[in-house]
């Protein structure tokens, strides 16, 4: 009983079957299952569920979650960060320019770009808790900064907007590591030897297995994950998040230090953002002025697939986690079963909608809420 | 809940419907072989609609089957993923480009050494093609491509120019510009201006740039996407005609561009070949195991007015 204790404790005096449906995460979870079980009828047999398939829309879930996570306790105080995409850029570009311009050691780089974009994600939340400007307008005009900065500042240094170079100037670093190795090498070896996972046919990695670990990025997106749902459902803080999104006023009242739990909220939106942002950087080596371009909405587009309100007070971490994994399963199986590229996006829509619509509606049913 | 169990799977049921119908469709030709291009262009791009009619016609011909694949946004990231992507789902052949070697490098070279066959078209060099394993680079060297464009320039008496540029991101074009600033034998400096990607937006920074530099001799564009609001950007101006236009790709406006003498040449690298020729040499690769023994230049080839019947007739289709 005690899991489902962060339900709504006004309604009183339910079933416990009732009471193990009232989830914000419902929806995702039927999504989840929906999704599956779709594209393995449609795409079993496109390698889509082999190892390397499996890692494929793993990684892509992982990133979406990763910022889903971020984007979903915002949500959920109530706001909204319109800047996570450029935050990305702007983060993978200002670890490329100095760990690689300025040649700074890696961890320091990596760093500072925390310090620098959390600071902007307080300058976020500082500008709409004192204004009382929506968040969709204050982080509109983030976006816009960001990435203006993400191509000058390049520009202006190095003559271009793709700095590379960033894995040569990272090896060896134990920071970087943190974000770009990959785990658990010898089980994947030892199940490529086994024949499990297949092996690299020829060149100078012949006899590995195509799939040779699990990326800290997922490592990262599952911690995230964790993290998220233990916040808001165990702590005090959390049910703050739920208050000020709710109802701010009603939550100030009561004592709630709603700018606080607001200002915060954005930090961490940030942060995720950011380790989004070193995790690609780390993995790909060179930072992009178009890196993250419309990420925002794909992390809102979970949380919203994951049974969240837009309008704050109620969702869940489990919940947008689910809609992320959703959200990279229908990305990548798309092209796993052959979708002619042109009609990808009316796929992803209809889908997207569709997961939505049946979210809905499962939420009115079971919350009676009309 | 059964009830609402089964209305969702009649939901679920809606949803396949139509998309049993597309895959139908893409397995159309029964073939064995499956090839995927895999391009950097985000969907807003026209230009690749010249490359997805080519590898259609080439799929038809030879009876092989080749889908297409791009990052919407045009994200090089998502790019890599996708090339992973098509690498899991083993195809006999990957086509694809290389606009940044640092982010496709790596999956382009697991695919390879997976036993994929990868052929390099369009962005990237003949060097990087090498390294990462491929078969052979399909494309135009742009570097040389914009030098001998800024030779000619120069002979036409240009001393200083505009490079209306709408990829900024894109390392690989921008090269054009160097060239061409090369060829002129003058510095790029500030000729370069990041024009972004909305037509209008295009056509104002272009008539703002040429209001607060009015010496300019020369404009060059780096493709429809840009040459298209360039051309009205100067007739607006009412200085068509006089200042001297070039641009790299051809699509209906630019045809019409030369043809009225608002540009001087358009540099076509034959979008159609880079797209066409890889699936013809991936095919007869695996069907009958042989290869042509080095790359292939699809251009540059300049297009002036003469000689442009044909050109005019397959703009934006097959040109």
């Amino acid at each position: 009983m005690a899991d489902v204790s962060h339900t709504d404790e006004r309604i009183k005096q339910t079933s416990r079957l009732r009471q193990a449906l009232i989830r914000p995460e419902l929806g995702g979870i039927v999504g989840t299952v929906a999704v599956f079980v779709f594209f393995f009828l449609f795409a079993h047999d496109s390698g889509m569920f082999n190892a390397q398939g499996v890692m494929n829309w793993s990684v892509v879930s992982a990133q979406f979650m990763i910022i889903a996570v971020g984007a979903c306790l915002l949500m959920i105080a109530g706001e909204f960060d319109l800047s996570v995409g450029s935050m990305i850029g702007f983060a993978g570009m200002m670890i490329a320019i100095f760990g690689v311009t300025y040649e700074l050691p890696m961890w320091i780089a990596i760093l500072i770009t925390f310090a620098i974009c959390i600071a902007f994600g307080a300058l976020n939340g500082y500008i709409v808790v004192k204004t009382g400007l929506p968040s969709f307008i204050v982080t509109l005009a983030t976006l816009f900064i960001l990435r203006g900065f993400t191509i000058f500042i390049p520009q202006t240094l190095e003559r271009k907007t793709i700095i590379g170079g960033i894995r040569e100037a990272a090896e060896g670093d134990w920071l970087a590591a943190v974000f770009g190795a990959k785990i658990g090498k010898p089980i994947f070896q030892w199940l490529g030897d086994a024949g499990v996972i297949s092996t690299f046919e020829r060149g100078s990695r012949i006899g590995e297995p195509v799939v040779d670990g699990i990326p800290m990025l997922i490592i990262w997106a599952l911690g995230l994950v964790i993290f998220g749902h233990w916040l808001l459902t165990r702590t005090r803080f959390g049910n703050w998040i739920f208050a000020s999104g709710g109802d701010a006023d009603a939550a100030r009242n009561s004592g709630v230090p709603v700018t606080a739990v607001k200002i915060k909220m954005f930090m961490f939106t940030a942060f995720c953002a950011t380790v989004f942002a070193v995790c690609q950087v780390m993995e790909f080596g060179s930072a992009g002025a178009d890196r993250g371009l419309l990420k925002e909405f794909e992390a809102i587009i979970a949380v919203v697939i994951g049974g969240a309100l837009l309008t704050g007070g109620y969702g869940s971490v489990i919940g947008a986690a689910l809609g992320a994994l959703i959200f990279g399963v229908v990305q990548q199986g798309l092209f796993f079963a052959g979708v002619e590229s042109s009609l990808f996006r009316v796929f992803l829509g209809v889908i997207l909608l569709a997961a939505v619509i049946l979210n809905t509606y499962i939420r009115r049913i079971i919350t009676g809420e009309r | 809940m059964t009830s609402k169990m089964s209305k969702l799977l009649a939901s679920a049921a809606l949803v396949a419907a139509p998309f049993l119908a597309t895959t139908a469709v893409a397995d159309g030709h029964g073939d064995d072989l499956t090839y995927i291009l895999v391009s950097h262009a985000p969907d807003s791009d026209s230009w690749w609609n010249t490359v997805k009619n080519g590898i259609a016609l080439a799929g038809e011909q030879l009876d092989v089957t080749v889908e297409y694949r791009n990052p919407p946004t045009g994200d090089l990231a998502d790019m890599a993923r996708i090339i992973e992507q098509a690498a899991a789902s083993q195809p006999d052949g990957i086509i694809t480009t290389l606009a940044d070697f640092d982010v496709l490098s790596g999956p382009i070279r697991e695919a390879v050494d997976q036993g994929i066959d990868v052929i390099i078209m369009n962005s990237g060099t003949p060097e990087q093609t090498r390294e990462v394993g491929a078969l052979m680079f399909v494309g135009q060297p742009e570097y040389d491509a914009g030098l001998a464009a800024g030779q000619r320039a120069k002979d036409d008496g240009v001393e200083s120019f505009v490079c209306v540029n709408h990829v900024i991101s894109n390392a690989v074009v921008a090269e054009r510009c160097r060239g061409f600033a090369d060829g002129l034998g003058i510095d790029l400096g500030e000729s370069m201006i990041d024009a972004g990607q909305d037509p209008s937006e295009i056509k104002n920074r272009v008539t703002a740039y040429l209001n607060a530099n009015p010496e300019t001799d020369a404009i060059l564009t780096l493709g429809p996407v840009s040459a298209d609001p360039t051309i009205l950007a100067v007739e607006e101006m009412g200085i068509a005609g006089d200042i001297y236009f070039g641009t790299f790709d051809l699509g209906d406006n630019i045809v019409a561009g030369i043809k009225d003498g608002t540009i001087q040449w358009g540099i076509d690298q034959q979008p159609f070949l880079q797209a066409y020729l890889p699936v013809v040499v991936l095919a007869n690769y695996d069907r009958y195991g042989v290869l042509p023994g080095n790359n292939i230049n699809s251009g540059p080839g300049f297009v002036t007015a003469d000689g442009l019947e044909m050109v005019e007739k397959f703009a934006g289709e097959y040109r």
